[in-house]
């Protein structure tokens, strides 16, 4: 994009004051070079977001955002149901509650050098991971409705995960307000053998050293070290996620023009959040919320179970479990005054700041754990919320490196045989079953992730704190 | 474009085209109904490039209120089926009424990961560059972006 379209702010806040329709601004953070990678389209769907009902103090834009559905990926809108405010189907994303987990493991990169391909091989085989796999797990229609109401606390009630994982996930592990009644039984049908799969596309197990650590109190706190073995996973609610998504897109278009809510965009389609629809999607939404924290609890208690088998005396703890395809109520300060806002965050990442009453006690004085996925061959971050973020962004920030190609583009320009070799030759091995998704993921199709980060930190809306890079990589 | 279903010269044919995260799907026909077909085949080669051996069919039925919104049920329906049945489809026959009723046939085989390797596994059908519509020539395109 052009950074002439926009008002410079400071170098890293970019402004499209309202006109027209719009209600509010739409603010991009971002440098000045990502503005420019970014498409034209992140910019004008910002600023369609702001038009929607209810909005409030602005539409923001996330520094690894691109062209997404109605909302850009790393959008971030908050509604208030009192002034009319609006719930977006689009604004969640199909994938809902996708999100990212990252678990200690005591180890160092020492213990993993010996064992690497062993250890690749056995997650590849343990993680049902990529089209046609299934989970070991299949839900009968009592205990589907007990996983939807319950999240990572049903899977820990039945064995798969640990008590004290629940208080370093969002919502202490499980969503209130879940209703699994809400839920369409194709929904339910199509999760009934999803539990515990990582599904395909972006999402990945990896197995990650710490390369590098920007705050050594924080990373103190959080356990990390350089040269620190840490799994990471990334991945959602599954099939449940998507066909609630899918379904209520399309009764969202015919809610919104019975509340004559113009939309500049089909895609934006969204209901109010004080209509019958508005409500069923939510307890909808809730309820896949539970899933995909459900799914990544299951998924880490694999992960333990193949860790035990190599290193019988490893214990992996839970850093922190984020997700970042949701629409949460939340109380922020507006002009001073306290009011409950449906936050969307749309390839967004939560980030509450020090002293933020729903995070652990550990946690409490530092901030919360944000939790960014680069791409397979370049590392990820471990970031913390920051005391600005809430009134930069609704204490939200980025969420991964964000797509510079085009999965299209990616095919044409590098073969998975290659980048699986070359990536070899650096360390990094990479387990999927396909080599085609490998290529379609190639670490060149990304953003400079480190360049996002950086940005996010500039725009304060949260801090670096460890750069981890790959050693094992599953890939879905 | 990716590799098309079809010989050149034919009208029934499909592509994809590019999205920043997604891939898009676009059949042609001289009807309405091919166009649909063939953005079925290009959502079966999102997942795959190898063959898909028509082996079992499966009846769909949908229902929407103008013709784009159907469209977008049409691929919705394939990926339920794709994911419940855990298959693929690689021949689909469209019947649609009044703009606005649809029922089909899709033929295809359970997925095998060796044979197949699939790539990616679609997550939904979306609005964005959704666009069913017919040119000054005659020839139908349906298309719209496909989450992954």
């Amino acid at each position: 994009m052009d950074p002439a379209r926009f008002t410079r702010v400071d170098a890293t806040t970019w402004r499209v004051e309202p006109s027209g329709p719009m209600r509010v601004p739409a603010i991009i953070y971002a440098d000045e070079q990502l503005i420019r990678d970014m498409d034209e389209k992140v910019c004008e769907q910002a600023v369609n977001v702001a038009t929607l009902p209810g909005i409030v103090q602005a539409s923001y834009a996330m520094p690894d955002a691109h062209w997404g559905y109605g909302f850009p990926i790393g959008g971030v809108a908050a509604f208030d149901a009192d002034a009319g405010g609006v719930v977006s189907a689009g604004g969640v994303g199909f994938d809902i509650s996708c999100g990212v987990r990252t678990m200690l493991t005591g180890l160092t990169v020492s213990h993993i050098t010996p064992v690497q391909k062993a250890l690749a091989e056995s997650l590849f085989r343990q993680i049902p991971a990529g089209v046609g796999s299934t989970g070991a797990i299949t839900l009968d229609t009592d205990e589907m409705n007990a996983m939807l109401s319950g999240g990572a606390r049903w899977a820990v009630e039945r064995g798969w995960g640990e008590t004290r994982d629940l208080e370093r996930i969002e919502e202490s592990g499980c969503m209130q307000g879940a209703r699994p009644d809400y839920v369409s039984d194709r929904a339910k049908e199509r999760q009934r053998r999803e539990m515990g799969t990582l599904g395909s596309g972006n999402h990945y197990l990896e197995v990650q050293a710490v390369a590098e650590i920007f705050d050594a109190t924080v990373a103190r706190v959080f356990g990390l070290a350089e040269n620190d073995v840490v799994v990471t996973i990334h991945c959602g609610s599954r099939g449940l996620g998507h066909q609630i998504g899918s379904e209520f897109l399309r009764e969202m278009v015919a809610a919104a023009k019975d509340a004559r809510i113009e939309l500049p965009d089909r895609e934006l389609a969204c209901a109010p959040i004080n209509s019958e629809v508005g409500q069923r999607y939510l307890g909808a939404m809730r309820a896949a919320i539970n899933c995909a924290l459900a799914n990544r609890e299951i998924l880490g208690h694999y992960a333990r179970r193949v860790f035990a088998h190599f290193f019988p005396d490893c214990d992996l703890k839970l850093l922190f479990d984020v997700s970042h395809n949701t629409c949460k109520v939340e109380p922020h300060v507006i002009d001073g005054k306290q009011r409950y806002l449906f936050v969307h965050r749309k390839g967004a990442t939560r980030a509450f700041g020090p002293g933020h009453p729903s995070l652990p006690a550990e946690l409490r004085d530092v901030g919360q754990p944000v939790l960014i996925g680069g791409s397979m061959g370049t590392g990820s971050y471990v970031l913390v919320g920051t005391a600005s973020s809430e009134e930069k962004a609704f204490s939200s920030a980025c969420h991964g490196a964000g797509r510079a190609l085009s999965r299209h583009a990616a095919l044409k320009q590098w073969s998975g045989r290659k980048i699986v070799d070359d990536l070899a030759g650096q360390g990094i091995i990479i387990r999927s079953p396909s080599l085609r998704g490998v290529a379609e993921e190639a670490p060149g199709a990304y953003k400079d992730v480190g360049a996002v980060v950086a940005a996010a930190e500039h725009a304060g809306l949260a801090r670096r704190v460890a750069r981890l890079r790959p050693l094992i990589c599953i890939k879905g | 474009m990716t590799p098309c279903g079809r010989s050149a010269g034919s009208v029934g044919r499909w592509e994809h085209f590019p999205h920043d995260a997604d891939i898009g799907v676009r059949g042609f026909g001289t009807t309405v109904e091919e166009a649909f077909e063939q953005a079925a085949m290009a959502l079966t080669a999102v997942v795959t490039h190898a063959p898909v051996e028509p082996k079992i069919a499966v009846e769909i039925r949908c229902k929407a209120s103008d013709l784009e919104l159907l469209f977008v049920d049409w691929l919705n329906s394939i990926i339920y089926e794709m994911a419940v049945r855990q298959m693929l489809f690689g021949r689909f026959a469209v019947k649609i009424e009044d703009g606005r009723r649809l029922t089909a046939t899709l033929w295809g085989e359970p997925v095998d990961v060796e044979r197949h390797a699939p790539a990616c596994e679609p997550k939904g059908a979306t609005y964005t560059a959704l666009k069913v519509g017919v040119d000054h020539s005659g020839t139908w395109s349906a298309g719209c972006i496909i989450d992954v």
